[in-house]
Order: C-alpha cells, then sequence, then structure tokens
C-alpha cells in the first residue's frame, strides 16, 4: 500500500462517564479544515458503552462518518482495551491523519498506538496545517508545530514516510466549529475483536477528585487580587471569576499580610512563582517583587484604578478602572459566553 | 524484585533563555539535571526496594556525560547503571527512542519497569508507552501512588484531570510516573562517596544487538521540518474606558488568546 | 545535592530562624539522615568517608542561604569531632565519633573565656587531679551549639606555672556533675546558633576524657581552631555567594530610569569587583582543604583563606545591600540578614588580626 492510499482524517472522540469531551469538538473543527485542504473526510471514533446515541452530536459538529464501538469492554478507559480497538479501526480503515486529544487518555494511549504501527505521533501540537509550497515539492504537507524545551522554542513536525499521521492536542487549543443542528452523516458499527489474554489491568474504583487543594503554581488559570481587592467580600468576586474561568485566586504580599489571604496563595519574591496561560492582576500595583512571581505568566491582564501603577508595564492588556465593578460583570458576561 | 528505571538528563529549561538576535537557544551554562519524573520514577523504585527489597537498575540513553546523573542514581541507593551511549542513537525521536531502550530492557532481567510521565525538553510522554508496547507489557501511566499486594499484584494509582482510577495490575508492567507523587530524596553523603567508587557501564548499539534501521535518525518516523523561538511578547496595551467596553476588550481578548 | 537540600529545606526557615533567633533542631535532625553531619569522619567511626573538601563545601552551600546552619556544622565537625579523630585515643573515638558522626549528638568547642579571648593563652579555668577524676572550675563564653551539644571539647589550665604548656583538653559531656549551661547571647547575625556560657562548678571529669597528652591542650586547640578556620572561610564564602546571587537576581529584575540596574555600569563594575573577589576566596578555601586532605602543612593557608573569605563576605553582603537600596535594608529580602551573618566570620574562630598574626608568623619565622 503507498502513502497516497492513507485517507481521512480521523479523531479520537474522547467520552468520560458517557459525556463527550469538548476536546473531541475543537478536533473535529480542526480535522474539518484539515480535510477539507485535501479533500477528504472527517471520521470519529468514538468508544465506549451506551453512547450510541451521541454519535449524531459528532456528526453536527463536524464529522462525516461516526465510527461507534459500543460494548461493555469500553466502558471505562483502559489502556489495552482502548488501543486494541482503535488499532484494529485504523488497520481496516488505513486514515491519513489521527489526532487525539492531549489528555491522560490521549496521550496513554496515543503512543502505545503509534508503537503498534511503528509510526509517527507529535504531542502537544498548537498549530497544525497542511500545506503544499516548494519544500514539499508541491504535494500536500501536514505539519505540525508543537512546543519545546518548556515552551522556548517552538518545533514543526513532519512525518514524511509513515502512516497514519497522528497528533495530540491539548485542550482549549484549537476551535469548535458553530455546531450545524441536523447536519447528516454516516454513523458505522464497529464491533471489536478483544484478545482478552492481554488484559492485565483491572479498574478497582474511580475516585473523583476533590480539588480543594491546589497548588497556584500549577494552575492555567490565576485571577489574583492585591490591596485594591481590599477585603474578603472583594475576594469573594474574584473567586465567583475564577469559577467561571476554570481558575484559581492568588493574591499579592499585602492581602496575605493583612490575613485576607493564607500564604500558600500568595505570589511573588516571598511567595510563589506562578507561569499560568492567564494571569489577571486586579487592584494589584505591581511592586517589583510581585511582578518577579508573575511576569512569566503567558498572558497578563491588569486591573487598576491607578493609571501609573507599575503593574500595566508588565500587562499585556491594561485596563484603568474600578475592579469592583469591571470583575462581577465580567463574570456575568463570561458566563453567558461559556453556556454559549 | 528487580526494578528497571529509565531516566535521561535534560537541561534545566526553567534556566533556559533564547538568544533574541539569533532566536537559538543558549545552552551554554544551562545546568543540566535529572529529569523531574525520572526522579520520581527511581524515588518509587527505592521505596519499593526499601519495603520489600529490590534490585534497582537505572538504565539512560545519552551521551557521556549522563555519567553524572548515573552516579546521582547510585547516591540516590541505585544498584546497577547502564548507560546506552552510541552515535547510532543519534537523532532518534521518541519511537526509536524506545526502540531502543526496550532493546536493552529486553537483554536484562526484570519484574517491573518505570519512566517518567515525561521529560521536561521534550514534553511529550510518548517514550514509556511505546516502550510498553515494544516489550508486550501492560502499562498505566500518570501514576500517583503504587503499592504491592500480597498476591503480587501492584496497585496503582493513574491520576487523571477529574478523578484518580484505582487499578490492579497483574504481573510485569511498565508504569510512568508523576514527579509530584514521589518528592525525590536527597542523596546521602556515603552515597556521593560511594557513587564514585562504583562503575557506569557505558553499553554500544552492538552490545544489545538492534535491527539498525530502526535506530536514530533513519529510524525516525517523526522529522523536524524547523524550528524557531516563540513569538516575542508584544508591548502591551492599557486603556481607559468605561465599565462596558473594558469587559467588551478582555472577554475579547481572551476568545483570541482561547481561553475561552 | 547538598545545594538541593539547602534550597528546598533549609533556605525556606532562614529567616524565621533568624527572627525568632531559634536553633533549627529539625534541620540538624534532616541534615543527620542525610550524613552531613560526619562528612570527613571515616567510616570505622561511623562517618560517611568523606574529605575535607567535601564537608567544606556543604558548609559553603549551606550557608549560602542560611549561615546559622552553616556554624552549626563548621563548630560541630571542625571543633568537636576533629580534635577527638586528630588527638584522641581509640576507645574515645569509638565512644564519641559514631554517635556525634550519625548526628545523634551534636559537639561543641570551650576555648573562650571573658578574660581569654584573642589572648587565649590566659586561660582561668582550671583542671585538678583528684585521682580518679579531674575537677573543673571555670567559665566559659560565646560557645556556638552550646544548649544543644552532648560532648564538648574544653580547655582548662592543669599547671598554670607552665603557662601555654599547663593547658589541656578535656572531653566534657552534658550532664557531667557540675557542668552546666549559662546564659545565652543575644546576637547581631547568626541568630538561630546557640551561643551560650559553658559553667563549671567543680565539675567531676572522668580520669579518661584527657584528650591528648597533658599540657597539650594549647597545642590541640590551635591545630583545631586552624582546622576550623577552613570551615569558617566556607561559611563566609557561603554568606559572600548568596549575597551576589540574590543581588545579580535583583538587579536584574529591578528597574530604575527605564532600565533594570544590572545593565548600568556602576552595577556591572562593581559586581565584577565583587565576583573576582569570591572566586578568589573560593581558591584559597579550597586550596587549605585540599592541603590538609593530603597532608600539607595548612596553618597559613587556612588563615589566608579565613581572612580573605571573612573581610570579602563582609565587602559583598554590605555592597548587596546598597545595591538592593531601601529594599536591602527590610527584612523582605535575605541581604540585611547575610549582613548581620557576615560580620561574625570577622571576628569568631580567630578574629581578622589574630589571622594577621598567623599569616605574618609564618611569614616572618
Amino acid at each position: 500500500m503507498e502513502l497516497k492510499d492513507y485517507k481521512n482524517v480521523f479523531v479520537f472522540a474522547e467520552q468520560r462517564e458517557g459525556n463527550i469531551q469538548s476536546v473531541a469538538y475543537e478536533l473535529l473543527g480542526k480535522a474539518r479544515d484539515l480535510a477539507d485542504t485535501l479533500g477528504e473526510k472527517v471520521v470519529a471514533m468514538l468508544l465506549g458503552c451506551g453512547i450510541k446515541d451521541q454519535a449524531q452530536k459528532l456528526i453536527e459538529f463536524g464529522a462525516d462518518e461516526v465510527i461507534v464501538a459500543d460494548c461493555p469492554e469500553l466502558k471505562d478507559y483502559l489502556s489495552e482495551q482502548y488501543t486494541q480497538v482503535v488499532d484494529q479501526i485504523i488497520k481496516e480503515r488505513c486514515p491519513n491523519i489521527v489526532l487525539y486529544g492531549a489528555t491522560t487518555i490521549g496521550r496513554d494511549m496515543a503512543p502505545r498506538i503509534a508503537s503498534r504501527l511503528k509510526t509517527g505521533l507529535t504531542a502537544d501540537c498548537t498549530k497544525l496545517e497542511v500545506v503544499s509550497d516548494e519544500k514539499s515539492n508541491g504535494e500536500p504537507q501536514f505539519r505540525q508545530t508543537r512546543p519545546a524545551f518548556g515552551g522556548n522554542l517552538m518545533a514543526t513536525i513532519i512525518c514524511p514516510n509513515t502512516r497514519p499521521q497522528m497528533s495530540t492536542v491539548r485542550p482549549g487549543v484549537m476551535q469548535k466549529r458553530q455546531r450545524e443542528e441536523g447536519r447528516q452523516g454516516i454513523v458505522t458499527n464497529f464491533v471489536p475483536k478483544f484478545d482478552t489474554s492481554k488484559f492485565k489491568v483491572k479498574l478497582v474504583e474511580t475516585i473523583k477528585e476533590d480539588k480543594a487543594m491546589v497548588d497556584i503554581a500549577d494552575a492555567k488559570i490565576l485571577v489574583s487580587g492585591g490591596r485594591g481587592v481590599q477585603n474578603k467580600e472583594g475576594f469573594d468576586k474574584l473567586q465567583a471569576l475564577a469559577d467561571v474561568l476554570g481558575g484559581q485566586v492568588s493574591s499579592s504580599r499585602a492581602m496575605v499580610d493583612n490575613g485576607v489571604m493564607p500564604h500558600e496563595r500568595q505570589v511573588g519574591q516571598t511567595g510563589k512563582t506562578v507561569r499560568p496561560n492567564l494571569y489577571m492582576a486586579c487592584g494589584i500595583s505591581g511592586a517589583i517583587q510581585h511582578l518577579a512571581g508573575m511576569e512569566e505568566s503567558d498572558f497578563i491582564i491588569a486591573i487598576n484604578k491607578d493609571k501609573f501603577a507599575p503593574i500595566f508595564s508588565a500587562a499585556d492588556l491594561g485596563i484603568v478602572g474600578d475592579l469592583h465593578k469591571i470583575v462581577p460583570m465580567l463574570t456575568e458576561r463570561l458566563k453567558k459566553e461559556i453556556e454559549k | 524484585m528487580n526494578i528497571i528505571v529509565c531516566i535521561k538528563q535534560v537541561p534545566d529549561t526553567t534556566e533556559i533563555k533564547i538568544d533574541p538576535v539569533k532566536g537559538t537557544l543558549i545552552r551554554e551554562g544551562v545546568p543540566s539535571i535529572m529529569n523531574p519524573d525520572d526522579k520520581g520514577g527511581l524515588e518509587l523504585a527505592l521505596r519499593l526496594k526499601d519495603q520489600f527489597g529490590a534490585n534497582v537498575t537505572v538504565v539512560s540513553m545519552g551521551p557521556p556525560q549522563a555519567d553524572v546523573i548515573m552516579r546521582e542514581a547510585f547516591a540516590m541507593g541505585a544498584d546497577r547503571a547502564i548507560l546506552l551511549s552510541d552515535r547510532k542513537f543519534a537523532g532518534s525521536d521518541t519511537l526509536a527512542t524506545s526502540y531502543a531502550l526496550a532493546g536493552l530492557c529486553k537483554t536484562l532481567d526484570y519484574d517491573l519497569i518505570i519512566a517518567g510521565r515525561q521529560a521536561i525538553d521534550g514534553d511529550t510522554a510518548q517514550v514509556g508507552p511505546e516502550m510498553a508496547e515494544h516489550l508486550g507489557l501492560p502499562q498505566v501511566s500518570y501514576v500517583c501512588d503504587a503499592k504491592k499486594l500480597d498476591n503480587g499484584n501492584l496497585l496503582v494509582h493513574k491520576e487523571n484531570e477529574d478523578s484518580v482510577q484505582v487499578l490492579e495490575v497483574e504481573g510485569k508492567c511498565l508504569l510512568t510516573v508523576l514527579a509530584s507523587a514521589f518528592e525525590a530524596r536527597y542523596m546521602t553523603v556515603s552515597g556521593i562517596v560511594e557513587a564514585y567508587n562504583k562503575e557506569v557501564e557505558v553499553w554500544n548499539a552492538d552490545k544489545v544487538g538492534y535491527d539498525e534501521s530502526r535506530l536514530g535518525l533513519s529510524g525516525s518516523p517523526t522529522k523536524v521540518f524547523q524550528s524557531f523561538p516563540k513569538a516575542m511578547k508584544a508591548p502591551g496595551e492599557v486603556h481607559e474606558v468605561s465599565e462596558e467596553e473594558a469587559v467588551e476588550l478582555i472577554v475579547n481578548k481572551l476568545k483570541e488568546k482561547h481561553i475561552i | 545535592m547538598i545545594r538541593s537540600f539547602a534550597e528546598n529545606e533549609v533556605k525556606p526557615l532562614a529567616a524565621e530562624v533568624d527572627e525568632q533567633e531559634r536553633f533549627p533542631m529539625e534541620t540538624v535532625e534532616k541534615m543527620a539522615k542525610l550524613g552531613i553531619m560526619g562528612i570527613p569522619i571515616p567510616k570505622q567511626y561511623g562517618g560517611q568517608g568523606g574529605t575535607v573538601q567535601m564537608y567544606i563545601m556543604a558548609v559553603e552551600e549551606l550557608s549560602r542561604v542560611c549561615a546559622t546552619t552553616g556554624v552549626i556544622v563548621s563548630a560541630h565537625t571542625s571543633l568537636c569531632m576533629a580534635p577527638i579523630l586528630e588527638h584522641g585515643t581509640e576507645e574515645q573515638k569509638m565512644k564519641y565519633l559514631p554517635k556525634l558522626a550519625s548526628g545523634e549528638w551534636i559537639g561543641a568547642f570551650g576555648l573562650t573565656e571573658p578574660n581569654a579571648g584573642t589572648d587565649a593563652a590566659m586561660q582561668q579555668t582550671t583542671a585538678v587531679d583528684a585521682g580518679d577524676k579531674w575537677i573543673l572550675n571555670g567559665t566559659k563564653i560565646f560557645i556556638t551549639n552550646a544548649s544543644y551539644a552532648n560532648v564538648f571539647i574544653v580547655m582548662a589550665m592543669t599547671d598554670k606555672s607552665k603557662g601555654t604548656k599547663g593547658i589541656s583538653a578535656f572531653i566534657v559531656e552534658k550532664g557531667m556533675p557540675g557542668f552546666s549551661i549559662g546564659k545565652k547571647e543575644l546576637k547581631m547575625g547568626i541568630r538561630g546558633s546557640a551561643t551560650c556560657e559553658l559553667v563549671f562548678e567543680n565539675c567531676e571529669v572522668p580520669k579518661e576524657n584527657l584528650l591528648g597528652q597533658l599540657g597539650k591542650g594549647f597545642s590541640i586547640a590551635m591545630k583545631t581552631l586552624d582546622g576550623g578556620r577552613i570551615g569558617i572561610a566556607s561559611q563566609a564564602l557561603g554568606i559572600a555567594q548568596g549575597a551576589m546571587d540574590e543581588t545579580v537576581k535583583y538587579t536584574k529584575e529591578r528597574k530604575q530610569f527605564g532600565k533594570a540596574i544590572a545593565q548600568f555600569q556602576n552595577t556591572q563594575f562593581q559586581m565584577a569587583d565583587l565576583k573576582t573577589k569570591v572566586e578568589a576566596a573560593r581558591f584559597l578555601v579550597r586550596s587549605a582543604a585540599w592541603k590538609k586532605d593530603n597532608g600539607i602543612p595548612y596553618s597559613a593557608d587556612a588563615a589566608m583563606a579565613k581572612l580573605f573569605a571573612a573581610e570579602t563576605a563582609m565587602e559583598v553582603t554590605t555592597k548587596a545591600v546598597q545595591f538592593h537600596g531601601g529594599y536591602g535594608y527590610t527584612r523582605e529580602y535575605p541581604v540585611e540578614r547575610m549582613m548581620r551573618d557576615a560580620k561574625i566570620t570577622e571576628i569568631y574562630e580567630g578574629t581578622s588580626e589574630v589571622q594577621r598574626m598567623v599569616i605574618a608568623g609564618h611569614l616572618f619565622k
């Protein structure tokens, strides 16, 4: 079989407890772009138990076909069971590209499959594109861009000689398409053939995480408050915003010293150094000790009444204004955005 | 019990800087360290050794300079260290790396293989599961706890985004572990003294015996097409506007950055 | 290894230990587990079998983040274990070294008296032969580790008529009858180290606890201090390095007049000079330790290392505070503590003036 005979863009549609994860729709959005450029189809793989009914939703988010493997063995994610099924589907259907979510499921299974198929896999891609240019001799080439060296460098990876070409993508990186209700597509039932002698791992129980203990250094989104927040009630407003964004609340030293916030939430010289994807500094003037702890954040938004506050020199977006008004309004607005 | 722990020497990425003019990595003066998740893996192996008795062998693939982390492993309590070092491995992607390490493991007697979840220079988390596949072993990744049961099986906790799965593994297996769950012990002073009296075995490709078409650059299905520094941060913008407009600005930025 | 231990376990406590003048017992326990309390002691005496060079590097790394912790290890190792190892009988070594090297016991050293500081020959503490035991009377002051130590090397006059040749060394244990710990000093720096008086009131010390030969105490004390000086030099070096590191970090972050203060030539040139001095101190310290490891006389080397490292530490920390400006004067940044800690290195285990005397003595002998 030649490379050009491998066709279509496949997406592993991750579900947990029967709920299709947002990352699956995001991948479908990107898969749609890639497939359209290549003139190929988007195929979703949906594995689970009692999930057949949800195939239509994947079609409405961009899949042309959904391959459903619905059986008790696939109720919970287990490496070997899922690998066997995805491997069988890929071997039967010979896709050109396969995308997985870079989650604890996708990052567990995709390398296992890559190794079984002896093909390439690129982790945590932030950009995926199909390009035909002089560097690819005019042929469409799948280029996968990802960060390396702790995000200090970006690398574009290609997989020229083996198929399928596979990538994982973190949740939140790609954009979902607008849902197209009533969109038509094919749902194909797949009956896996399990080699049960390989099932050596048994699920004893699943413990729902209590995320009460948080380390702000691990948080991807931080809503941080300083002297301008004033008191506990002020921080409640920040907490509401953090909840909507799925982030955590942190604090400047001033609000720790006066006992409003605990020390483990403190950012800066005598607190923690953080580098989240989003750092929202609310009512923080931006003393050097504070900046030292957060200036490496990917994106910094500052809200402060004082337009000369040094925090604005570190911010990507600065808003001169009253956080006590802006933060609640923003929270309400974001609630509506996210419901959409 | 014989445990193999896979470790890697990595540049400390928190210390890496980009040359603002040339756009290349400045490697000079960047300290090399044992990859943190791998160190967590070694810690798990040493805890099992403390509890049940075990022979802990650390293996690594890398240049001769990786000797330092092998000695660090000795000083923490490892019993044997094998460094796979050969020009034939140069340019390996994760698949070629996992093939090389798996080949080495096949020549050793083991009951359990432990690797770090991912290395901080690549962050792929692929070598462990790919090795498990080459070796035909069951795997558990993102391990945050592991105990040996009376029946000889392992009871392993896998940390997911929203839950912890408790898994029972029968027979030999490969685990990839999280550094945060296994705070590594310090080397002891006597460990350091002894580490320099022990031998780090350096093996080349011939000593293991490989299908050489699967090694190094030629054995790697993925190739680096190009690399470039992350776009520099543009200077920020400051707006003095009404509250409504401020909210609008923020929401638009958050959308642009895919945060919502 | 010591660096990561120092960064993770010692540094977080440094400010608190200073603020509360608290002996960091928990750190000592952790160091004991790792073998840091017995680095240059041979394995047969329960030590780690390491070298003096390894030991002083550990003191440097600990002092880089917390000078208190550095001096605890230094006094314990250089002033208590070293004289037992070098001058003790086999029985004394077997009795004391394993417990000290494992960190189960902490060691201290008593030479200085109210009227015998730099002029250590003026010892007023006496030891009288009472047949089956020695009876000690007198007071020692400024004793590092005192209230937490289990074993003390104590100098006392056994024959006043012989001057320095009438001084002998004794191994005194905590709890021996007539031995008590007096008042604790309130100090400017190294505030976590327990510095107290030792009081001997008809203190009974067993006959076999005479260390070395009768009348050799002064010589033992001087040799012990030679070794101790390498430890204190390392402590000073560590303090200087710690202040350098803090200042480099701060001057890169701190912006004034639109640029980082590290970009000003004044900063760069001054820091270049300081860095050169720190490196020079490091070579003096390492060279003295290397000589001690290799059995080469090192008395002048140790004096030069301590003199230079201590004065460098004082200069670097003073300038570090200056570079930090007003913030440097506050306790939010560690450099003010480092400046206070640095001062003692010019004073204890022989003042800078004594070091100059030692160096000159070798020069003009």
